[in-house]
This record gives C-alpha cells, structure tokens and sequence, in this order.
C-alpha cells in the first residue's frame, strides 16, 4: 500500500525541486539576461538582475558579425543525420544482443562502451589525415560520420537497456504467427520501445548538437555548427560577455526549445523500466 | 542585331570565365577587436580585387592555435591565411610550413615594419609573417589613486617603486588593490608575465647548453617578489585571474596599477566600458636596473600555410590587410585610436596618431624589447616572454600551474620551483636538448 503524503511533505518536495531546479536553470538564466546587458553592465559589481537597460545590441551586433542561419543549418543537418544512421545501426545491433545474445555479447557490449574512455584528442592527428585524404575535411558528411561512431556506443547501449524489458515471448508469437526477422523488428519490436527509442534519439541529438571538439576541429568555412559559431565571440584579450552570451543563448535556444517541449517523453524514456 | 548578340554572349561568356576563375581564400583569425575590424573592412578588399572571394573563421585564441598547427602540421590545406602569432613563426619558419612573403609588392614598404617586430617574424633572412598588429606590455595606473598616495610615477618605473606604490595604493576596505596582476596558469597567461619579469631580474630558462635555469637565484627573487606583491596588494582570488578579469577590475575601479598588454589601454580609456577612463596614465613595465625591462613583445600576424593553392590570392589579401593604406582606412571608418598599433613606424610619425594618449607608450614599449637578446645572460632561444621551441607551450604551461598553486597558497615558492626545475630537466631530457 502506498505511503499517504501530507500536504506539508508534499509543500516541502515541490519546494525543493523548485529550488534545485531554478539553481540548474540559473546560469542558463544568467546567460540569457546578460545578452541583454551591454558589455559595461555585463561586468558591473554588483551585478544587476533585471533593473538594467535592456538593449537587443548584442543580438544585432553577432547576427551582423556571422552566418547565423548556415551554423543552425550545419547544426542541424549534423545532430539528425548521425543520429538517424546511429539508430539505423544500433536497432539491429540491440536486437541481436538483447534476443540473440552470444557468448561474447557482454564482451562485445563492454569494448564497446571502452571505445569512449579514449581521449578524443588521441585519435585527432589519424582521425584529420583520414579526412584530408579522402576530402572530408569541412564537410557535414564527414562529421556525421563522426558523430554517428562516437554515440554509436551509448545508443545501442541504451536500446539493448530498453529491448532487455521487452517480453521475448511476444517476439516468439510474432515468429510463430509468421513474422519474419523484418516485421519482428519493424512491426512488433519498434512500436514497442518507441519511448525508449524516442528517449535515445532525443538524448543523441542534444549530445551531437553540443559535441565541440570535432566539430570545432574537423571544420573551417563550410560545415562549422553552431559551437563553432559560440568560439568565434569568445576572447581572452577583451571583454566581449554580453556579446558571446547573445551568441551562446542563439545556439542553445534550438535545443532548449526542443527539450522543454519532449520533456515528457524524455523523462518517459529514461525511467522506462525504471518501475515494474 | 547580330552584333548586339554577340557583344551579349561575349560579355556571358567572360563573365562566366571571371566567376569560374574566381578564387576563394579562408581565412583563420582571432576573436580581437582589431580582427573583427579588418572583416568588417574586407569588403574594401573585395571590391578591388573583384576575382576573390573570402572566408572568415573566426575562434577563440587557443581553439585557432589547436585547429592551425593541426592543419598545418598535416598540410591539411584548410586555410589560406592564418593568423599566428610570434611564437609559432620561428618554429613554422623554421619548418618550411609557411610561404616567405620576401616577395611582396614593392610599394608595401616592408622596411616601414617596426624592427623589432619584423625581426620576431623573419627567419634566416625571409619574412614569414606580415604584422597585423604588435604589442608589449607596459604600466597602466590610476593617477587619481597614485596622487592621493602622494606619489608620482616615473616614466620607466623600478620595480622597487611599483611595490611601494602598489602597497600605498591598496584600500582592502574599499575593494582597492594597489595591483592587479595574472595569476591563471598559461603559457600565454601568468607565464607570459613571469617570463618577462623575470627578464628584468636577471633570471632566463635555460643557460646556454639548454640547461634549465629554475634553481637559480633569480628566478626564486622573482618569484618571491611577485609573491609577496600579491599577497600585500593584489585583489583575492589572484591565481585565476587572466587579461580579461584583470581588465574587469580595472574599469570597474578595483586596480591602483595593472601591467599588462598594451592593447588594453584602448579599453581602459573607452569611456563606453570603463568606470576610470579620465583617470589612467602609462608608464614603461619596471626594470631592476639590469638592463631589460619587465615587458614583453607579440605580434598577431598574417601567414600563409605552404601547400595552399590559393598562395598569391593570400598574398594580395595579407599585403592589403598589413599596409600603410589600411590603416588610413580604418582611421577613416573607425577613429585613429581603432588604427592597429605596433607594427609601422610611418603610424607614428603621422601627426594625427601622435594626438592618441597611449601611442608613443606603445611605440616606446615595443622598441624596449629585443626577443633576439631578450635576458641579461646570454640564452639560445629567441622570444621575450617565451621560448621559441615547440616544446615550450606545454612545458611552461606545466611550470605556471606551479606559480598558480604558489599564489594560491597550495605550496611554497621554493616548492614550486623545485618542480619547475623537474619538470623543465625532464622535458628538456625527453626532447633531447640535454642528457
């Protein structure tokens, strides 16, 4: 039987999720706030809250300075072609460990999730002279490739987590009712872990979107994103805050907007399984 | 008819031939106010050089050093022109990785650069690198503060007067530090100071014979005075404070006295962005009275990689981008104080420049500084406030988190020394410049 909650407790818990929430939020509030200051303010002490001269300078300034619409483009053409291919590769390959594990599925699984303890800066010199040689260098395809092999691991980790609570006797049915291996993935199994696998794509996109040492090092002119649109306003001779935090609230904002309106399945997708 | 269609066609097809022969230079530069100037005058460029085109990328600092020696240490060929500074043209030079730029149009005027600038970016004769824009380092004080202690700072202050003045000046009361100086670990950061400072007091890296030099006498006074300095009248907090906090002390009215590049002083007298900005004098960075002074000598420069296809493409830009004309352009559209300092000495002999406060200090600054001769025993190196060698950025980056622990209060200066010492004999053993 569940515990009965008094509405003191309950005051408390909202209280306290509040406040932990608002103390993640701030520096992304912060941010926000000083994009609208200008740089004098940005640096005052003491800093001001919301009684300052809101100006939208920075915003004008920045979008003048760059190609903001190319970055966002590269951004997303990036995020959602890795993460598309990714899930191409890791569905196939979670079915396979989660319903026909091997002997060396753990071990398999295990390397694989190794292949993310390396220092990506160990693999930059092999990893650029690949690139150059087959022209890929400052392309969106070449750092889709990119991208898709390094969240290629935690994807089919994170499907292979959600296949696992799937009931193999309702694949077995679907076998005996005539399903073949296709239908059994596509018809039965997906519509299944559609949580898990809309969870797995979301968390995929935002991890592409943020990714900043491949994309800042693989790209020039053409395929930059959005972090490297964030790395251009940024300086150590010159106090230009307001400025990069215009720069860095336009290249958040996409995504933010984007999780705060799949949160709910988000949050659906990582406890799946969480409760039985 | 027929000839007016034939004129048509004629001028397409030229035309078509002009768009395909048209060439596109990308260009890598620093987020820096100047930077940012010459892309929003690039179109100046263009328009007289109707068969270029550009591409701008435009990185933080440390990120476009990361991104231009990888690419340029794999002739990646990603860039045409790439801004570097006078670290890496000796050693890129020295490489073969850059294209000479001894070739240059005649009325470019190469003999008009700075000597002491060119010398920093030529290499056996050939000038690898065109200055965009040079700086040292030097003293920028509160003249309101510097009164009110009763004191009057000298043109070329000692050291010993700079600590005096520094802990007349300090009102911890009132949030006044009599000094502001780096104390973030870096290569380009407090090591870049501490390199130069310790210049002035007689110490070097390396003897002779590559031999590192942190067990010296010198080096533990440096340390020990900056130490001290800091703890009497720095602000709290020190060691994570690069350029930019230091900057935001001063203009908020927090700093006496902040020795620091000398393209700060645009910032701190821009009345727009600083509280102090009618109560800023300069003066030349202290010296000991042994000959070189505490400050040092950089230039954010112009190269193009060996291996770009687009090299005379790049090489008509850079001679735009670094000329007499330019910096005429720039006066125009932004004001003679927004010119790019450092780098010419017709800048300085215009009249209209000589009316901006801090120019002569810039130029006074510069010529103090000699990186070929840069301590007061002799040294193998090239480079003021750092080592010309490839190994030097990680190597004094290693050594400043050192320092940063020693200002923090983490260990004694006389442990972070003895550290420094290990680590500069392990990397020197490692590379092969000493057994």
């Amino acid at each position: 039987m569940a515990r009965a909650v008094t509405p003191q407790r309950r005051a408390v818990n909202t209280a306290a999720a509040w406040t932990i929430a608002l103390l993640i939020f701030f520096p992304i509030l912060w941010t926000i706030l000083t994009s609208f200051k200008t740089e004098a303010e940005a640096i005052a002490s003491p800093p001001s809250f919301l009684f300052f001269d809101w100006t939208l300078e920075n915003y004008v300034t920045v979008n003048e300075r760059s190609d903001y619409f190319l970055h966002f483009m590269n951004s997303v053409v990036i995020s959602l072609g890795s993460t598309l291919i990714g899930l191409a590769i890791a569905i196939p390959a979670a079915w396979s460990m989660a319903f026909v594990p091997g002997r060396r599925t753990k071990d398999v699984l295990l390397w694989m999730l190794s292949t993310k303890m390396l220092p990506p800066v160990g693999v930059l010199i092999p990893i650029y002279l690949i690139f150059r040689d087959l022209n890929l260098l400052d392309t969106r395809i070449g750092l889709i490739i990119v991208l898709t092999l390094i969240n290629l691991p935690i994807i089919i980790w994170m499907l292979y987590t959600y296949f696992k609570e799937i009931p193999v006797d309702i694949l077995e049915a679907a076998r005996m009712d005539g399903a073949s291996l296709r239908s059994e993935i596509l018809y039965v199994l997906t519509p299944m872990a559609v949580p898990g696998i809309a969870s797995t794509m979301l968390l995929n996109v935002i991890l592409a979107w943020n990714e900043a040492f491949w994309t800042l090092n693989l790209t020039a002119a053409d395929a930059a994103p959005l972090t490297a649109f964030i790395a251009g306003f940024s300086s150590p001779e010159g106090l230009f805050y307001a400025r990069l935090s215009a720069a860095s609230t336009m290249a958040i904002a996409p995504i933010l907007i984007l999780g705060w309106f799949s949160q709910k399945q988000l949050v659906r997708g990582l406890t799946f399984g969480a409760v039985k | 008819m027929g000839t007016r269609f034939a004129a048509t066609l004629a001028s397409a097809f030229l035309a078509s031939t002009a768009l395909a022969q048209a060439q596109t230079i990308t260009i890598a530069t620093v987020n820096n106010g100047d930077m940012i100037r010459m892309q929003a005058l690039s179109e100046h460029f263009t328009d007289a050089n109707p068969g270029i085109e550009l591409d701008w990328v435009v990185l933080e600092e440390n990120i476009l050093r990361q991104r231009v020696t990888t690419d340029i240490a794999t002739r990646g060929g990603q860039y045409d022109v790439m801004t570097i500074g006078t670290y890496e043209v000796p050693i890129w030079g020295g490489q073969d990785w850059l294209v000479s730029l001894n070739d240059l149009p005649a009325d470019y005027d190469v003999d008009d650069i700075i000597p002491a600038i060119r010398a920093g970016l030529t290499v056996d004769g050939e000038l690898y690198a065109a200055p965009f824009y040079g700086e040292s380092s030097m003293v920028m004080y509160r003249t309101d503060l510097m009164e009110a202690a009763g004191l009057e700072m000298p043109e070329a202050p000692t050291w010993d007067f700079i600590a005096e003045a520094a802990r007349a000046m300090t009102d911890r009361d009132n949030e006044i530090y009599g000094i502001c100086l780096r104390g973030k670990a870096g290569w380009g950061e407090n090591m870049a100071f501490l390199t130069a400072t310790a210049n002035s007091f007689g110490a070097r890296w390396f003897d002779e014979n590559w031999q590192p030099q942190f067990d010296s006498e010198a080096w533990a006074t440096t340390l020990n005075f900056y130490l001290d300095l800091m703890e009497d009248a720095g602000p709290p907090g020190s060691s994570g404070n690069g350029f930019n906090e230091n900057l935001a002390l001063f203009q908020t009215g927090k700093c006496g006295m902040w020795i620091d590049a000398t393209v700060a002083a645009s910032f701190v007298t821009n009345p727009t962005d600083s509280t102090v900005a009618d109560h800023v004098g300069f003066a030349l960075a202290p010296d000991n009275g042994l000959g070189p002074r505490g400050n040092w000598l950089w230039a954010w420069s112009l190269a193009v990689p060996a291996g770009t296809q687009n090299a005379e493409a790049a090489k008509a830009f850079i001679a735009w981008a670094t000329s007499k004309e330019y910096l005429e352009l720039v006066a125009e559209n932004e004001g003679w104080s927004n010119v790019p300092p450092g780098t010419r000495m017709s800048l300085y002999e215009n009249p209209n420049y000589a009316e901006v406060p801090f120019a002569q200090i810039t130029l006074d600054s510069i010529n103090s500084a000699d990186p070929t001769n840069p301590t007061v025993d002799p040294v193998p190196y090239v480079g003021v406030q750092f080592v010309a060698i490839p190994e030097f950025q990680g190597l004094a980056t290693a050594v400043g988190q050192q320092f940063a622990a020693a200002l923090a209060g983490q260990v004694s200066a006389e442990q972070a020394l003895q550290s420094a010492q290990t680590l500069a004999v392990r990397e020197m053993t490692r590379a092969g410049y000493i057994d």
